[in-house]
């Protein structure tokens, strides 16, 4: 059975098509990479996936419901971590979990429990009661890691979860995700950019570039179709060995603005 | 419910943490307190409308509110930049309460300011007549400050950065605070003037303020409150309508 199921998803923004005419499925149950150099379209294509936007055609399941009609049925389907930081830095860590907790519904002696639990895994059970705009970058993504396990969701997404952290972190989370996968079948979505890690986890691999899909398969599969040894090598067989830029965004220039208007 | 709860604690967490704010946004209306109620007191007793003070209090605890109520909804503006904004609106829970609940905190905090505002003036001379009034003063003020956290949630929804921030200070905010009556009576308007300032619902809260401090209203308190009541239900919903559109 599939979980998620995408058909000819297409998002333009202007005259630019991020994502072009989109097609695959992610059995339950499934840990699948979706793997595309910067600008590909993943975050697009995920942001959709997740409600956060509204495609410009085709059609979505998650856990069968339309994240455009049903997106309420679809939000209680998955649990995500973002690519890039959505803390409230002026909350402590243990306020961010029990936010979390709160909006997910999460009965409050699991959410106790599993607060504690999550906090000690991702190392940070001594640090709960201080604010997150103290934490190092690395720290806070241990934080958004655990929030986003806090409530056991059917489909999980991480978008690029292991940025920024170390390979003893790296390890310690993806055992604990591939037990969590293994108890309770949660299907795992992720994008990464380290190749090994994919190579590592995944059961099914997608690779996407210029908004379309060009590769899906296991690893075997796509090293023996693009005769490589590597999934690396078959990566960039793949995509090619262009470096891509993605737009600065207003983000940096806000940042700035942000320190100033706070103090 | 419980959403509403939580989104409404993480304002109140948000504005006790950051005093620096507390004070900064204070000093703006002491400033024009001070200044207008002493440099303009001897002209306006000689008009013979009596102590400018008295009449002006009421006024700034407008002015206090107004600020602090749009900034709070303004912040939206943030989370949507710093990503908070996403982790909420993922979250299985509907749109309305995640903004209904940042609204009431958002007015929460601006009538906290608005109450800090009168102490600061009683400081500076204010003598309310009915402090028995109390109670339907922070009903007031809660109202006035609903009204316009709506709105900065409406403007927070439909701007995607800070580039329009000034604008809206310069355009929106200066004006509602200028043309509500803060300062001046609103008896003997030029005919424009008196249009203006009844389409604008400082007007009312100014008004209210005044009724229940020191015993005067232009309106009537009946007709303020329905006015402020009326525009509060306007502006939540035209809030959580531009809110439901947010796309990220």
């Amino acid at each position: 059975m599939n979980i998620i199921e995408v058909k000819n998803l297409v998002k333009k923004f202007g005259d630019f098509t991020a994502v072009d005419d989109v097609s695959f499925d992610v059995g339950k149950g499934e840990i699948f990479a979706f793997l595309g150099p910067n600008g590909a379209g993943k975050s697009t294509t995920i942001k959709m996936l997740t409600t956060l936007l509204s495609p410009t055609s085709g059609e979505i399941k998650m856990n069968g419901y339309d994240p455009e009609k049903n997106s309420h049925e679809a939000r209680r389907s998955f649990g995500i971590v973002f690519q890039d930081p959505s803390l409230d830095d002026e909350l402590t860590a243990y306020e961010n979990m029990e936010f979390h907790g709160v909006l997910y519904d999460v009965p409050k002696k699991v959410r106790r429990e599993r607060i504690q639990e999550l906090l000690e895994f991702v190392e940070l059970w001594d640090r709960k009661n201080s604010l997150v705009k103290e934490f190092s970058g690395g720290m806070k993504r241990r934080l958004e890691i655990a929030r986003g396990l806090l409530h056991h969701p059917k489909i999980l997404f991480l978008d690029e979860p292991t940025i920024g952290l170390d390979p003893q972190t790296r390890n310690h989370m993806w055992n604990y995700l591939l037990e969590l996968n293994k108890k309770e079948g949660i299907t795992v979505f992720f994008t990464t950019h380290y190749m090994e890690e994919a190579e590592k986890v995944a059961q099914r691999i997608a690779v996407i570039d210029h908004g379309k899909i060009i590769e899906t398969g296991t690893t075997e599969e796509l090293l023996s179709r693009t005769n490589t040894t590597s999934l690396e090598e078959a990566f960039l067989s793949l995509t090619g060995k262009v470096i891509r830029e993605e737009e600065a965004g207003s983000i940096d220039r806000l940042r700035t603005a942000r320190k100033m208007w706070r103090r | 419910m419980k959403t509403i709860y939580i989104l409404w604690l993480r304002q109140i967490k948000r504005y006790v943490r950051s005093k620096s704010r507390m004070i900064g946004s204070l000093a703006q209306p002491v400033l024009f307190l001070l200044s207008l109620g002493y440099g303009f007191g001897s002209v306006f007793q000689k008009a013979g409308q009596g102590n400018y003070i008295e009449f002006l209090a009421p006024g700034i605890i407008g002015m206090g509110i107004i600020f602090s109520a749009v900034f709070s909804g303004i912040e939206i503006i943030w989370d949507k930049q710093f990503g908070f904004l996403k982790e909420t609106l993922v979250a299985p829970v509907s749109r309305f309460s995640i903004m209904l609940g940042r609204t009431i905190g958002g007015a929460t905090v601006a009538t906290f300011q608005g109450a800090l505002v009168l102490l600061v003036s009683l400081l500076a001379g204010f003598h309310p007549t009915n402090w028995f009034f109390i109670l339907p003063l922070l009903v007031a003020m809660f109202l006035v400050a609903l009204v316009f956290s709506a709105l900065g949630t409406m403007i927070g929804s439909l701007l995607n950065d800070m580039q329009g921030f000034q604008l809206i200070v310069n355009f929106l905010i200066m004006p509602l605070f200028f043309l509500s009556g803060a300062l001046f009576p609103l008896t003997n308007l030029p005919a424009i003037m008196n249009v203006v300032v009844r389409l604008d619902p400082l007007s009312y809260g100014v008004d209210a303020f005044r009724g229940l401090l020191i015993g005067v209203t232009h309106f009537g308190l009946a007709m303020d409150m329905s006015v402020l009541l009326g525009f509060a239900l306007v502006f939540v919903t035209l809030g959580s309508y531009s809110f439901s559109k947010v796309q990220i």
